[in-house]
């Protein structure tokens, strides 16, 4: 039993190491740690960057122009970004829609909408969650009927990010109502021009709008943007949902927020004459975040090792991502404590690139609350860790 | 022993209830967030007029006489309608420590216009490096002939954006964590050299830093005698202490009763969600935190109103400060993650009752400091 790298991995790992500190701007990466969004246009800037150097699509085979590494080295880059900060592409093209349209997208459709998602000329969004069709996401109701060479949308869809920035949205549909419910959903390509589609933004806790609900009312789309077979959505879906559940345990950046959590520690006053580092309760916690983060780090290693030797993703993936979100929001609470009464004032647009006014609090210290609330949808979203552990129960334990 | 409430207390609760039906739905408490000033003038007028802003303080002070418990029956339907009104700033804790630190003649002046909703105050108590510690004071007040010159900085003011006279506390001789030295003085906020930055809290609350650049007042200005302050501070501070950890109790069974009622109505494969196992076992589990957090509650706020001495009565403080802690985690987080997504949302109430709760668990305070303190006793 081993956990090391080859010499070849290695040297992988020195040479992005390398590029990422050469490479990824230093002024996206100060936003990152003073916890200001990048915009879009930064993160178009970055992805381009990664394109140059032929790494834009860590997950694709070559034969698309993406890297074609193996599951370690993905491993490797993914961690190298997570300790430096660097953002990964927005998944809804390049992790989630290309590879549906990779294995079940016809040569014109791989052709037409691979390059642009390659180069970030093109940004898409997600079309599957519905106000009432949130973990049991197979009960959905946006139905498409077909007229002629098109078909006819209606309905809503909620949870979308990222959808007033996105050129085009891929959506999973009802084309049959008469079959169970997984048998009668088609997955739709819909261009987010077409007329007939509104966003209404979904302010959550954290005062930001990250997220929308989507309309849809009688929006025609052409026939040939259909994925496959119609009514064999759900197949497509689920291979699209394993795909976000890659790298979600989130290990390289609990260690950069680890490491984050004790400078600050070191440099906040206890109240008492020395810094919160000294205080007892505090430095356990640290600790136990650290060994969690250890055992975390070693069940991911665990699993990369199986997926290297050629096995399939397996049920223990939910663990990654239970554990891995509930850390993470550990961890939250630990900037708030840290931040004390500075996490208090509510204001969101202090953290919004381009803020002009005069900071409230300390360093970035007011973010702190903002993004302990907002994290709670970690444990919501990617299948509820709910949902995780039934998949626990069933397919593992065989409950 | 008994833990009912007793006739008037019954009758505080009722009239409290009342106003939130008629008058404090979520809109409407949009709504007054939403506004500069952050709070009603017409519900504090309306709130003098029931008399609540007479609870807090003594009968021969000319209040309701001052129970503790009372308090905490008040603040618990406060917190279950996320009231923003600046009850603890004004009452509870700037009116508490001019009537536990004021002179006959300067309680005669101030307290009539607090409890008659004339008079906003603010308690500028905390320092950006002071973390929870009352003593920790660096904002210093140097004689200068019959004045006081005030410098320093203050955070977390609640309600300093509103209060008309701000109660700055200050250090007169010591270093910074001596638990003597410490004086209250009383500042017109608009003051020359008196800066405010306004902001509301997470909770909806207005809040507010401070800081003050040779302020001058007179020597008047001081409550009571000189460098004695800290032991009323801490006894007022105790008080609100007790304050915010009833309302947190109050919004906690408001997320409790939402949450089970959510699990009855929302349906994911083709059930209820309240009829799974898991979550009903979750939700059983909220519900003990929330009776402990109300028993610890009551607890401390009985040993306020007892014999006990200054350490018992503060000790008694930090474990209900503690322990709702603990319960806040516990219930909020569970409340946000039964009902799903839709708590995550702006327009839904639970998120906000969890930002309240969140705000509660830090006041005068968090977990741990109130765990260590309890400890140290």
């Amino acid at each position: 039993m081993n956990a090391d790298f080859t010499a070849e991995e290695l040297q992988f790992e020195q040479e992005v190491r390398e590029f990422l500190q050469n490479d990824f701007p230093a002024e996206y990466r100060e936003k990152v740690d003073a916890g200001i969004r990048l915009s879009k246009e930064e993160l178009v800037h970055w992805q381009k960057i990664l394109y140059k150097k032929g790494w834009a699509a860590s997950n694709w085979p070559a034969e698309y122009g993406g890297t074609g590494w193996t599951a370690t080295q993905k491993h490797i880059f993914a961690t190298e970004m997570g300790l430096i900060g660097a953002p990964e592409p927005v998944p809804f093209g390049m992790k989630m829609v290309a590879p549906v349209i990779m294995a079940y997208g016809s040569d014109e459709q791989k052709q037409r909408f691979l390059p642009d998602i390659l180069e970030s000329n093109v940004w898409w969004c997600q079309g599957y969650s519905e106000p009432n069709a949130g973990s049991d996401l197979a009960s959905l109701k946006t139905s498409a009927v077909r007229d002629g060479d098109e078909y006819v949308v209606n309905g809503s869809k909620t949870w979308n990010t990222y959808g007033q920035y996105a050129d085009w949205i891929f959506c999973l549909v009802r084309t049959d109502n008469s079959v169970k419910k997984q048998e009668g959903i088609s997955f739709l390509l819909i261009d987010m021009k077409t007329p007939g589609i509104t966003l209404k933004p979904i302010v959550l806790l954290d005062g930001h709008a990250e997220v929308n609900e989507v309309f849809f009312d009688d929006v025609r789309v052409p026939a040939n943007n259909l994925i496959g077979e119609e009514n064999k959505g759900w197949t497509y879906a689920k291979v699209l949902l394993t795909h976000e559940r890659t790298n979600i345990s989130g290990v390289p950046r609990g260690k950069r927020r680890l490491a984050a959590l004790k400078r600050l520690a070191k440099n906040t006053d206890d109240g008492f004459g020395g810094t919160m580092l000294d205080n007892a309760s505090f430095r356990t916690k640290l600790a136990e975040v650290e060994i969690e983060l250890q055992a975390l780090e070693y069940s991911e290693l665990r699993t990369l090792a199986a997926l290297s030797v050629g096995n399939a993703p397996g049920p223990e993936s939910s663990i990654l991502k239970i554990v891995g979100t509930e850390l993470a929001q550990e961890m939250d609470e630990m900037f708030v404590d840290l931040a004390g009464y500075h996490c208090l004032p509510f204001v969101p647009e202090q953290f919004e690139d381009g803020f002009q006014g005069e900071a409230i609090g300390p360093g970035n210290s007011a973010a702190a609350a903002l993004t302990y609330f907002n994290n709670r949808k970690l444990s919501i979203f990617g299948g509820s860790n709910e949902i995780q552990r039934n998949i626990i129960s069933k397919a593992v334990l065989g409950l | 022993m008994d833990f009912s409430n007793t006739e008037e207390q019954q009758m505080l609760q009722e009239s409290v209830q009342k106003f939130v039906y008629k008058s404090y739905d979520f809109d409407t408490r949009n709504k007054i967030i939403a506004t500069e000033k952050g709070f009603s003038d017409e519900n504090w007028e309306l709130f003098a007029e029931l008399g609540w802003l007479t609870v807090p303080f003594q009968e021969e002070d000319g209040g309701f006489g001052g129970s503790a418990v009372d308090l905490v029956v008040m603040m618990e339907e406060f917190g279950k309608a996320m009231l923003v009104e600046p009850f603890v700033a004004t009452t509870v804790l700037a009116g508490g420590l001019i009537s536990e630190q004021g002179s006959a003649q300067q309680k005669a002046e101030l307290l009539p216009k607090i409890m008659e909703g004339k008079l906003q105050l603010a308690c500028a108590y905390a320092e950006p490096g002071s973390r929870f510690n009352l003593a920790n004071i660096k904002t210093s007040a140097v004689a200068d002939g019959d004045n006081i010159v005030l410098n320093g900085s203050k955070t977390a003011v609640l309600n300093g954006s509103n209060a008309e006279v701000l109660l700055v506390v200050a250090r007169e001789s010591g270093a910074a964590t001596d638990t003597t030295g410490v004086s209250v003085f009383m500042v017109d906020a608009t003051s020359a050299g008196v800066s405010i930055q306004a902001f509301a809290n997470v909770d909806g609350k207005k809040s507010a830093e401070i800081t003050l650049k040779d302020v001058s007042v007179s020597a008047t200005a001081r409550l009571g005698e000189a460098g004695s302050a800290l032991s009323a501070l801490t006894a007022v501070v105790d008080r609100a202490t007790l304050a915010v950890s009833a309302e947190a109790v109050g919004a906690m069974e408001a997320m409790l009763h939402k949450t089970v009622e959510y699990s009855k109505t929302r349906k994911q494969f083709g059930t209820a969600i309240g009829t799974f196992q898991a979550l009903q076992h979750r939700m059983a589990d909220m519900f003990i935190e929330c009776q402990l957090a109300r028993s610890i509650v009551i607890m401390a706020a009985m040993k306020l109103d007892g014999g006990e001495d200054a350490t018992e009565k503060s000790k008694s403080v930090s474990a209900a400060k503690s322990r709702i802690g603990k319960a806040i985690n516990k219930v909020g987080q569970e409340a946000i993650q039964i009902h799903g997504g839709i708590a995550m949302t702006e327009e839904l109430d639970v998120g906000h009752l969890f930002k309240l709760v969140t705000a509660a668990e830090i006041m005068f305070g968090n977990t741990d400091y109130h765990t260590e303190r309890f400890a140290s006793l």
